[in-house]
């Protein structure tokens, strides 16, 4: 009963910044929260939030256990890249779509976990491990394209991943929020998330402790990696294609972002999967509003830092202490005015 | 002297965070020349009143003169401008720049507009000359043991202050012999005129060193007296506020010697760390470990816990061998292990005291059999009533506990495994008198109980108390092991001491 209530008490600051940003796209563009169903799929600015925030959405599912953990990983957008390549070169190629999306999640797979043996098994520090991938994976990427965008517009059955709809919704859609459900199912249901906050506090106090600290930095890259497989089907699914060089460009700072957005630190520990798909869903909301209102495009990276810079001012700690000066002395005020009443009577 | 004005005086300052008094009405003399101790248990407000003087808190009441003018120091910096300066437990220096660097960080002589280094080593050289350390400080801080590192920040507060030293808890790392080093400068300061507030949990080092005590209890003021002629015992029980109950004395059970030990170490050692030992630990026995600070203490405990991997020996559980590789290997065997460094290898400080409390047991079932909510409140509940872990709430994060509660969460987070070994490695260390006979009495109690134990611990009157067996370590190896009526202060004591070792333990 209680649950709810404590989750929303705990999101509050990201639901209070969605809401304005919605609202202030709906000022800028009338029709934005009106939806209509069109052949069979739903329709409208709020659906188009949803489907486009898709690979941020999946991306930070991953970048909030990685970071909870103390770690980042900037390979995931170069991560999206190479299984977009694989994925068009597979089905290209003549394999089926089970064959295709098999091997294209197992690639990413196992750049999560080369990602994940660099920083557990050799503890190299995390910043520089999956920088290797970032760097590497768009030439790796360009290798198995061969330096064209392979596209594959007669394979209606992997364009589906991207641009299909069910039970009304768009494919993407349905994938990230049940990729979502089950990752917060997986984490909170089990003891994984307390392990992996622990190790994120103090990982020497975790391994004295018994905790299996490699395997599961090792599963947190590994999970990253195949978020960023998924992103990276329905980045290319989308655009009927594998373009080396764009797909996932700058989504890692997206993703890392979202997390911070949503109230996970850093600094690692504690963490909040629904806090950083709120906070994936204000980047996304920011960018449909920028390209609603019409700016300019070179307007557009320098409004969007602006305001991400007013979120994360609003949230540090700095910040937090002044809220939390300021309701104490109301309080005491209050309840200053209310002994002064007493003693009146 | 006696009239002489007070050099620092503190009075009637009050402090509350968040509406929760921490200080209420406190009054504090410091004299010139003098070594006042600061006593309390934790919480009883010390380090709050120490922050005031420091600078590092604002009062919120009263008043604070320095040589009979009000002062009222923005921050560290400004308190040290005017004259007081403050060393930590744990140095706060940079241990990668040299011992010259430490000591100007910040000031360095200039010469055109580039740091003079030879100008600063000559001076370095000069200022520590005065405290009889000659050491070459060109050489990195890390080069040298924490009690020189700590005559640097002695030295380095002194030169920039000059007026007030606060020491809080210089001791807690150091050894019998570090710390006879450390008193030798603290002397020298008092008859140089300084004011020297010390803060430790070491009643021995207060008697020592203090001329007058001032006892704190909860954020109150209990009493300011002199050192000469004053009862112990009349001490610990203005700290705790209630009579300490007499020595706790124990008898053996004379049939748990003749079982078949638990634990079995045979040669086990590693290079460097531990020469090879042999050891057996028995149910129903606490094996008490003294010796100085680096005479592989810990050392040993790691080698049995699994954390260092040994290059020699064997060890064997109930008979069998195991293959000790991991702590995860150790816990399996019924292993649980409360290290002495609580901060970085114990607490997870962000996290409640309930999930510390059932973190080893969650982490020994795995991740797939989560524990139940109601199953870990319950847990931690049953702990915090039987441990008398003080905290205001289950769900509150570990790091805003005392050391003693923190020790107790430990303690706590290992009987929840409910092993057959427990290692514990200075287990009183840094905590208040009243946590502290406690977990004297928790140690006994578990012993009774048939656990086997493995107690290393600097304090040998605790150790003698309860241990069934003592081996003694020195310079890495054992040297000694005493059984039935020799164990005894003294008989630790010769141990550590013969073969020419200077020093006698804290």
């Amino acid at each position: 009963m209680m649950a709810i209530p404590t989750i929303v008490r705990e999101r509050t600051p990201q639901l209070v910044v969605l809401a304005v940003i919605l609202a202030l796209n709906a000022i800028i563009s009338p029709g934005f929260f009106s939806i209509e169903i069109q052949n069979g799929r739903l329709y409208g600015s709020l659906i188009d939030v949803l489907n486009r925030g898709a690979p941020v959405t999946l991306l930070a599912i991953g970048m909030t256990l990685v970071i909870a953990t103390k770690g980042i990983d900037l390979s995931v957008g170069a991560v999206m890249a190479i299984v977009g390549a694989v994925a068009a070169s597979l089905i290209t190629s003549g394999y089926s779509l089970p064959a295709t999306l098999a091997g294209a999640l197992f690639v990413g797979l196992a750049c999560g976990i080369w990602n994940g043996a660099l920083v557990a098994l050799l503890d190299i520090q995390p910043i520089i491990a999956t920088l290797i991938l970032m760097v590497a994976g768009r030439g790796i990427a360009q290798l198995i394209t061969e330096g064209v965008i392979l596209t594959f517009n007669d394979k209606p059955e992997l364009i589906f991943v991207g641009s299909g709809s069910f039970l009304n919704l768009p494919m993407p859609v349905i994938i990230w929020i049940v990729l979502a459900i089950l990752a917060i199912l997986v984490v909170r249901r089990s003891a994984l998330g307390l392990l992996i906050e622990a190790i994120g506090v103090n990982r020497r106090a975790s391994t004295l402790s018994g905790v299996n600290s490699r395997v599961i930095l090792l599963a947190v890259y590994a999970v990253s990696g195949l978020c960023a497989a998924v992103a990276g089907v329905i980045a290319a699914a989308d655009i009927k294609g594998a373009d080396a060089n764009n797909a996932g460009l700058w989504l890692e700072m997206d993703a890392i972002l979202a997390v911070v957005i949503g109230g996970t630190s850093l600094l690692g520990g504690r963490f909040s999967l629904i806090g950083s798909l709120m906070g994936a869903m204000i980047i996304q909301s920011l960018n449909t509003g920028i390209l609603l209102a019409g700016f300019p495009p070179e307007f557009n990276l320098i409004i969007k830092a602006a305001i991400i810079l007013i979120i994360l001012i609003v949230q540090s700690p700095a910040s937090q202490t002044a809220m939390a000066n300021f309701r104490a002395n109301r309080q005491t005020m209050a309840i200053k005015t209310e002994s002064r009443e007493h003693a009146a009577r | 002297m006696a009239n002489a004005q007070p050099l620092l005086s503190v009075r009637g300052v009050s402090k509350a965070f968040l509406g929760v008094s921490a200080l209420e009405s406190v009054d504090f003399t410091l004299k010139a020349g003098e070594v006042h101790a600061l006593l309390g248990e934790n919480g009883a407000g010390k380090s709050t009143l120490i922050k005031i003087i420091t600078g590092a808190y604002r009062r919120d009441e009263g008043e604070v003169l320095l040589e009979g003018t009000p002062i009222h120091p923005r921050d560290v910096v400004d308190a040290q401008k005017l004259g007081i300066g403050t060393v930590y437990q744990e140095v706060n220096l940079l241990t990668n720049l040299t011992v010259a660097e430490n000591l100007f960080l910040g000031r360095q002589p200039k010469r055109f507009g580039l740091t003079d280094i030879r100008e600063m080593n000559r001076r370095s050289r000069a200022i520590l000359d005065t405290y009889g350390l000659d050491i070459d400080v060109t050489a990195p801080l890390t080069n040298f043991s924490v009690a020189i590192q700590q005559v640097v920040a002695i030295a380095r507060a002194v030169d920039i202050s000059g007026k007030v030293l606060v020491l809080d808890e210089p001791t807690a790392s150091l050894d019998a012999h570090e710390v006879k080093m450390l008193f030798a400068v603290v002397r020298q300061l008092r008859e140089r005129g300084m004011g020297i507030i010390f803060i430790s949990h070491f009643l021995d080092q207060v008697y020592e060193i203090a001329d007058t005590i001032t006892v704190l209890r909860n954020g109150r003021l209990i009493d300011t007296v002199p050192v000469p002629g004053l009862d112990r015992l009349k001490l610990v029980s203005m700290m705790l506020g209630r009579q300490l109950e007499s020595d706790i004395k124990r008898t053996i059970d004379p049939n748990t010697a003749r079982s078949e030990p638990l634990v079995s170490l045979r040669q086990l050692g590693k290079r460097g760390n531990i020469d090879p030992l042999d050891l057996d630990i028995r149910q129903g026995e606490v094996v008490g470990i003294a010796g100085l600070l680096g005479s592989g203490r810990t050392e040993t405990a790691q080698l049995v816990f699994g954390i260092e991997r040994p290059d020699s020996g064997t060890i064997s559980v109930a008979g069998k061998p195991v293959n000790m590789t991991s702590p995860r290997k150790a816990i399996a065997q019924g292993f649980a292990f409360c290290p002495e460094d609580r901060k970085t290898d114990g607490i997870i400080s962000d996290l409640s005291v309930r999930e510390n409390i059932i973190f080893a047991l969650q982490a020994q079932r795995g991740w797939m059999r989560p524990l139940a909510r109601s199953e870990q409140e319950a847990l931690a509940d049953r702990y915090i009533a039987a441990l008398d872990i003080r905290t205001s709430d289950r769900e509150k994060p570990i790091k805003f506990l005392s050391g003693g509660n923190q020790q107790k969460v430990l303690l706590a987070r290992w009987l929840a495994t409910n092993p057959r070994f427990l290692i514990l490695d200075e287990p009183t260390r840094g905590i208040d008198v009243g946590a502290h006979a406690e977990i004297i009495r928790l140690i006994i109690d578990l012993c009774e109980r048939g656990m086997a134990l493995l107690v290393i611990s600097s304090e040998l009157g605790e150790l003698v108390g309860y241990s069934s067996r003592i081996i003694v370590l020195r310079d890495r190896k054992m040297v000694s092991e005493l059984t039935g009526d020799e164990i005894s202060t003294d008989q630790i004591m010769k141990a550590i001491a013969s073969h020419g070792a200077t020093g006698e333990a804290a």
